[in-house]
């Protein structure tokens, strides 16, 4: 199967570039994903988007997750990178406890990762370390709390004309 | 079609008293009747209500028909805002200073699910329904209303403002409604 | 953010401009802010605001079922609402590993490029109202029209069409759709044809847009440009051709691409587009195969009502949809379309339950959108404006 050698591939030069910074590699579905270590993530997409073999050379998405239960791993990024000649498409996950929720940025490889990592900052409250200009985006700037976290209720908790009384909420 | 229309459907005068060379009637009848065939609306459009609108505007529902061939995008110029998508609690104050902005006599139509109560997006980010910010006079449901749901909506609107009694925006009720959203102090 | 342009002022003893351009603002379709420094006419810097129609489409999908979560994809691009749709019925098509059926492919795919010549004839008929010609937007939202009464006669909807459902198709096409479809196929070419000649070798049109909004390819990747934007620099990347999904292999199409990613390539890119989609609208009507229209998955596809009404698994199954009881894979799965705009993903965390644990949209506006300040430094007001109108940014996939 053409995803499984894929995911060979790419499992044999990380290995041998970064031994243990890989954590796990597996197939998902069609997608090859790879957890990385947290520190090295920069490390592992430049040498991705810079071998000449791989040539990662585009970033389809980034976004982050929130694993309440995993404690001491709460919070994660999801990147995809694509070889477009190839057509190639992995997937890398970091994780990463809550209280210490800082990342190296990608901006400098990607300047499409500017936006979306604003964008997980303003959702999850994911720091990027040496990102530009790192403010929210889509929020209201005087939002002080992070609202795709699980914790938070996704309606307005302030609302005084709806009756929950009549909904059994 | 087999039938030619010879006679436009023009609009129909106001009741009045008529002899050769005058015709009488009430001034308010007259400016209802001027003011409420040629509105100029302001078109807010925020999301997908915006595509219906202009469809709306295109040829084969036209709104030019009912006097409003000419949209104002300038606050000032303008006689009805037509707020038409989801406001989010970011844009409210926009929403708020354009109405503001704009000079009395002016009418508020509400376009849409999410303009009217906040549509099918009860979130932390949008507001539940324009008229927490500003006075509406007529709402329109739908999500996007069809072109003719509009239409009726401003034909409602025709009626209000052919009807509006002209000591209106002075009247203790309309200086309640302004204090209500916190403008009282609108000089116009 | 700091303005390059503080710099260049202190050295240069200027005193620059600033022209707030958006929210609402006649150009710009859709709510969006540019705070622009200008020298005279000449734009020196920009910064862009967004989130001003943000409706938290993530969160929503993390509390309702897979088959609420399509009335939300509608309102992502919502000039072109049939595509979103199809493409979160294939993500969790993906997820729960549903076969479809080809008849139900190919009526999607009927469906789809007609959604994408609408999305094209919106925008390349706003580039001309930006531009001054107004006839364009009214001869062409008369077909638009066209295609909005086809639609009705699949789903009952104009614009945010919830079209489709998972497994494939809720009705078959009747003999209205049919024949409004072959009444459309047959004066889309003539009305195409009509608009053309409006715009594409217009003097004026051509003065305007010829070398406006340029972007090369190599700065085009690394923002993650996709669809139109990144054709009309050059690349052909098309999602349909790379990761073909619903029996687009079976198809003969082109991939028109532009040279210099300026706003007349994008506006060609895009008029050629709706050429092709209207090639494969042909074929796929001339080689429609006879079948059913949706697949046998009764845990996710709603039972007809006669059959609930007379049949005790439909009445059960129909019970276990509704109250959120059918048995979903755990596993996370990312599928990609090609929208209107771009390659529109859709990466799904199940984690078993009724509701997605994570929904992520990988909204092509929003990446491609932040080139913006890039392209328009330099250039012209006015050529800002064409700039914006020919990126084709839409708000609701905007911010989401």
């Amino acid at each position: 199967m053409t995803e499984n050698i894929l995911l060979n591939t790419v499992d044999e030069k990380l290995k041998a570039k970064f031994g243990d910074a890989i954590i796990s590699s597996e197939q998902s579905y069609d997608f090859p994903v790879f957890v990385i270590k947290r520190e090295k993530i920069f490390d592992v997409v430049k040498f991705l988007k810079e071998d000449s073999e791989l040539a990662f050379e585009f970033l389809t998405t980034l976004c982050g997750l929130h694993y309440p239960d995993n404690k001491g791993q709460e919070l994660g990024v999801m990147y995809q990178l694509h070889n477009l000649p190839k057509n190639w498409r992995i997937r890398l996950k970091i994780f990463f406890p809550i209280n210490d929720p800082e990342v190296p940025t990608l901006t400098s490889l990607f300047s499409s990762a500017n936006w979306q990592e604003r964008q997980e900052y303003d959702f999850y409250g994911i720091i990027f370390k040496g990102h530009p200009d790192l403010k929210r985006i889509l929020n209201m700037d005087e939002m002080n709390y992070h609202p795709m976290r699980k914790e938070y209720a996704l309606e307005d908790g302030t609302r005084t004309d709806k009756d929950d009384s009549m909904f059994g909420r | 079609m087999s039938e030619v229309i010879t006679k436009p459907n023009i609009v129909s005068a106001p009741d009045g008293h008529q002899q050769p060379g005058f015709f009488a009637t009430s001034l308010e009848k007259a400016v209802g009747l001027a003011r409420k065939n040629s509105i100029w609306p302001l078109p807010f459009a925020t999301s997908c209500c915006g595509i219906e609108f202009m469809a709306l505007m295109a040829s084969h529902y036209d709104l030019g028909r009912f006097g409003s061939e000419r949209l104002s995008f300038s606050p000032r110029q303008a006689d009805l805002l037509m707020v038409m998508g989801t406001i989010a609690k970011k844009m409210g104050p926009i929403v708020r200073q354009v109405y503001e902005q704009m000079a009395e006599p002016k009418w508020v139509l509400s376009m849409g699910a999410c303009a009217s109560s906040g549509g099918i997006f009860d979130t932390y980010s949008v507001l539940q329904g324009i008229d927490k910010i500003i006075p509406v006079d007529v709402y329109v449901p739908g999500c996007p209303p069809r072109p003719e749901q509009v239409i009726d909506g401003i034909m409602l609107i025709q009626d209000m403002v052919g009807k509006e009694h002209f000591r209106r925006r002075q009247s203790p009720e309309y200086k309640d409604l302004m204090t209500k959203y916190g403008m009282e102090n609108q000089e116009k | 953010m700091k303005f390059e342009a503080d710099q260049i002022l202190k050295e240069a003893g200027k005193q620059f401009s600033t022209l707030n351009l958006g929210p609402t603002h006649p150009a710009t379709h859709g709510i969006f802010q540019n705070v622009l420094k200008m020298d005279g006419e000449i734009i020196v810097d920009a910064e862009p605001t967004v989130g001003y129609i943000h409706r938290a489409f993530e969160k929503i999908a993390e509390r309702r079922p897979f088959y609420q979560v399509t009335p939300l994809t509608d309102r992502l691009n919502y000039c072109s609402s049939p595509i979103n749709n199809m493409g979160w019925h294939m993500t969790v098509e993906k997820l729960i590993k549903c076969e479809i059926p080809k008849r139900a492919q190919y009526l999607r795919v009927i469906i789809m490029e007609l959604a994408r010549i609408t999305d094209h004839l919106v925008c390349n008929s706003v580039i001309g109202v930006d531009s001054g010609a107004m006839t364009g937007f009214l001869y062409v939202f008369q077909l638009r029209e066209h295609v909005y009464e086809i639609y009705e006669e699949i789903c009952g909807a104009r614009l945010t069409t919830n079209i489709g459902r998972i497994g494939g198709m809720e009705r078959d096409f009747n003999e209205t759709a049919w024949k409004k479809l072959n009444l459309f196929v047959e004066e889309l070419p003539k009305k195409l044809e009509e608009f053309e000649k409006l715009l594409v070798r217009n003097r004026i049109f051509m003065d305007r847009t010829i070398g406006v909004g340029k972007i090369s390819a190599e700065r085009a990747l690394n923002y993650g440009f996709t669809g139109p934007n990144l054709r009309a620099t050059g690349v052909d990347y098309d999602v349909r051709v790379m990761n073909p999904y619903s029996s687009y292999e079976d198809f003969k199409f082109i991939i028109p691409v532009g040279k210099s990613g300026d706003v007349y390539d994008r506006f060609m890119v895009r008029q050629q587009e709706m050429w092709e989609s209207f090639s494969i609208i042909k074929q796929a009507i001339k080689n429609m195969p006879d079948g059913p229209f949706h697949a046998e998955v009764p845990e996710f596809y709603l039972p007809p009502k006669e059959e609930v009404y007379n049949n005790m698994e439909a009445l059960i199954y129909h019970f276990k949809i509704v109250m959120g009881e059918s048995e979903v894979p755990k596993g996370e799965v990312y599928h990609c379309v090609e929208g209107g705009n771009g390659e529109l993903g859709f990466y799904l965390i199940s984690d078993g339950g009724r509701c997605a644990y994570r929904l992520h949209f990988r909204r092509p506006c929003f990446i491609y959108y932040q080139a913006y300040p890039e392209i328009i430094k330099g250039a012209m007001l006015s050529d800002a404006i064409l700039t914006l109108s020919a990126m084709n940014v839409i708000a609701g996939e905007l911010d989401a």
